[in-house]
């Protein structure tokens, strides 16, 4: 099946005089790297440039909080099990009273890690997410001097807790996810469902 | 032998070895800059403006760099194999007429080192020897692949300057002489093909470009540059004979090569494309030392431009294969170069041709 017209026959005839003496061949050549003597460079000066981001980027992850600033994160386990590297590790724990503003769900991840190492940044963790918790964001992911420091922990990981700090990945949010945010018998926010106080019918 | 001529040849050698040096040290960056170019890159621009300091840096790095001697091999032959590299690449400068003589005081001192009567004789002496560098730095390393990098690039230097050899005698027919300095000046005088009356423009690439032709053919052979660069491939053949230097030694091979280049398009353009002539100059300045000086300008012009037509060749056309290399240089260029000079011992005894046949 002939799926572009691109492909050549390979034909093995003799070649003639002109082409045996190879020197045309050499001139055009020569020809077309002369030409490329006049052409812009396409590098990218890059400590003074730097490329621009297409916007699904998938750089380094982000554990998202909510309005109120607690973390979203339950500590499901989803994006370990998505994870095809097994970059993703966690351990989870019960949320105490007196910490609902810094933990959303009633279990929270008390240890959470990526091995930035082993990580391929394919984001099949924030497709698994369903606390829409964990982020790939486009900032980059530091050199290092030991392996060590690449694996992230909670530290890192979170953002910060003041309006300034907060990661922005509305540009990750893709429209179909927007219109399911829009119905709120959908939310399994506790939170917001009781701001909202909305009742879901339990079948 | 007055104490005034030993001053002029002693200064006239530091100018020439200077420049030598300087131009194949700024043939490096250039190298690295028209690659870039004809890459639709910028190339080294972080040294100083435009990365002209580029050179510099890179010296610094070869010298820093650790000097290892592999304890098997041969200390002496291993320390001697650059450096005659590097003393045959220099020694040839010195035959090449780098323009008209300049009068100072009403004498008259010629820009040239030496003008022996047998300069393409001493030119394939010193060029032959080159290859002695190269094989003693092979076999002292005490390492196959250095010896066969060794052997590979021996075997094509001498096969080469056969052809080389041949297509030189054609000139030397042609000219009779042996003397460059000669053959330069005889480009500047007589008409075109006896037709053309433009002073200065009766260079011998008209009267044998089939020899000008295979003797830059053999020129990149022997200066082991691309597409011929099979001594010295980095990729697929382990190096070369350079496998086990490192530091200022190995620096010395490479260095060796970029004088090399400079002096090879320097013979060219003595040869074959009029030296320190240039049509028409003749007609505006007439003074002596401003035309000496103007000819030396025009050489290096020439000098240059060979120079990048090296580096636009090299980022051109891929590497020969072994046997294709060995084919073009035995099956193509020999028998080429032969016919080249039969055609021109024909064409110089026409005359009696002729009469021996039609009479």
């Amino acid at each position: 099946m002939q799926l572009t017209n691109r492909s050549q026959v390979v034909s093995k005839k003799e070649m003639t005089f002109l082409e045996r003496m190879y020197l045309p061949a050499i001139f055009s050549g020569m020809w077309i790297t002369f030409t490329h003597l006049f052409k812009k460079s396409v590098t990218i000066k890059y400590p003074e440039q730097t490329r621009e981001f297409s916007k699904i980027y998938r750089g380094q992850h982000t554990l998202k909080r909510d309005e109120i600033g607690a973390e979203r994160c339950t500590a499901c386990g989803l994006c370990a099990v998505a994870c095809p590297a097994e970059a993703i590790t966690m351990v989870a724990a019960e949320r105490k009273p007196g910490e609902e503003h810094l933990y959303r769900e009633e279990k929270y991840a008390a240890v959470y890690e990526i091995n930035m190492l082993r990580c391929i940044f394919c984001g099949d963790c924030e497709e698994a997410c369903p606390k829409e918790a964990i982020f790939l964001t486009d900032r980059k992911v530091d050199s290092f001097y030991t392996r060590k420091e690449l694996i992230y922990g909670k530290d890192i990981l979170v953002e910060g807790i003041e309006k300034d700090k907060r990661v922005d990945v509305s540009v990750r949010e893709t429209s179909s996810v927007a219109e399911f945010k829009k119905h709120n018998e959908f939310a399994h926010n506790e939170t917001f469902n009781k701001n909202k106080k909305t009742k879901i019918d339990r079948h | 032998m007055t104490i005034d001529f030993l001053i002029y040849k002693i200064i006239l050698v530091l100018i020439v070895f200077s420049i030598t040096l300087l131009v194949a040290t700024y043939s490096t960056y250039a190298e690295r800059k028209i690659a870039a170019f004809l890459q639709d890159r910028i190339g080294p621009n972080r040294a100083g403006p435009f990365g002209i300091l580029q050179p510099l840096a890179d010296a610094v790095k070869m010298f820093m760099k650790e000097e290892v001697i592999p304890s098997v091999s041969n200390k002496i032959l291993f320390i001697i194999g650059p450096g005659l590299c590097m003393l045959t690449a220099c020694m040839t400068g010195v035959i090449i007429p780098w323009g008209k003589s300049i009068n100072i005081g009403g004498v008259d001192y010629p820009l040239q080192i030496a003008d022996v009567n047998i300069g393409i004789l001493y030119l394939f002496g010193v060029l032959s020897l080159g290859v002695y560098g190269i094989m003693i730095g092979g076999w002292a390393s005490n390492n196959k692949y250095s010896l066969l990098g060794a052997i590979r690039a021996s075997s094509q230097m001498i096969s080469y300057e056969v052809a080389m050899g041949i297509s030189i005698i054609a000139l030397v027919m042609m000219t009779g002489t042996l003397s460059t300095g000669e053959i330069a000046a005889q480009q500047g005088v007589g008409k075109l093909w006896g037709i053309f009356d433009t002073p200065s423009f009766n260079w011998n690439v008209f009267y044998q470009p089939l020899g000008c032709l295979i003797f830059i053919i053999c020129a990149f052979a022997e200066t082991n540059r691309a597409p011929f660069d099979l001594p010295e491939c980095e990729t697929e053949l382990v190096g070369g004979y350079h496998t086990e230097y490192s530091s200022m030694k190995l620096g010395l091979f490479l260095f060796a090569e970029y004088i090399n280049m400079f002096i090879s398009s320097a013979v060219i353009a003595t040869f074959y494309f009029g030296g320190y002539n240039m049509p028409l100059i003749g007609r505006w300045v007439h003074d002596p030392n401003w035309l000496a000086i103007l000819g030396f300008v025009f050489l290096f012009m020439k000098i240059v431009g060979f120079i990048f037509l090296f580096m636009w060749v090299r980022w051109t056309l891929p590497r020969f294969r072994y046997d294709q290399l060995m084919n073009l240089g035995w099956k193509i260029l020999i028998p080429l170069s032969i016919f080249n000079l039969i055609i021109t011992g024909a064409v110089m005894m026409r005359h009696e041709i002729i009469t021996y046949f039609f009479k």
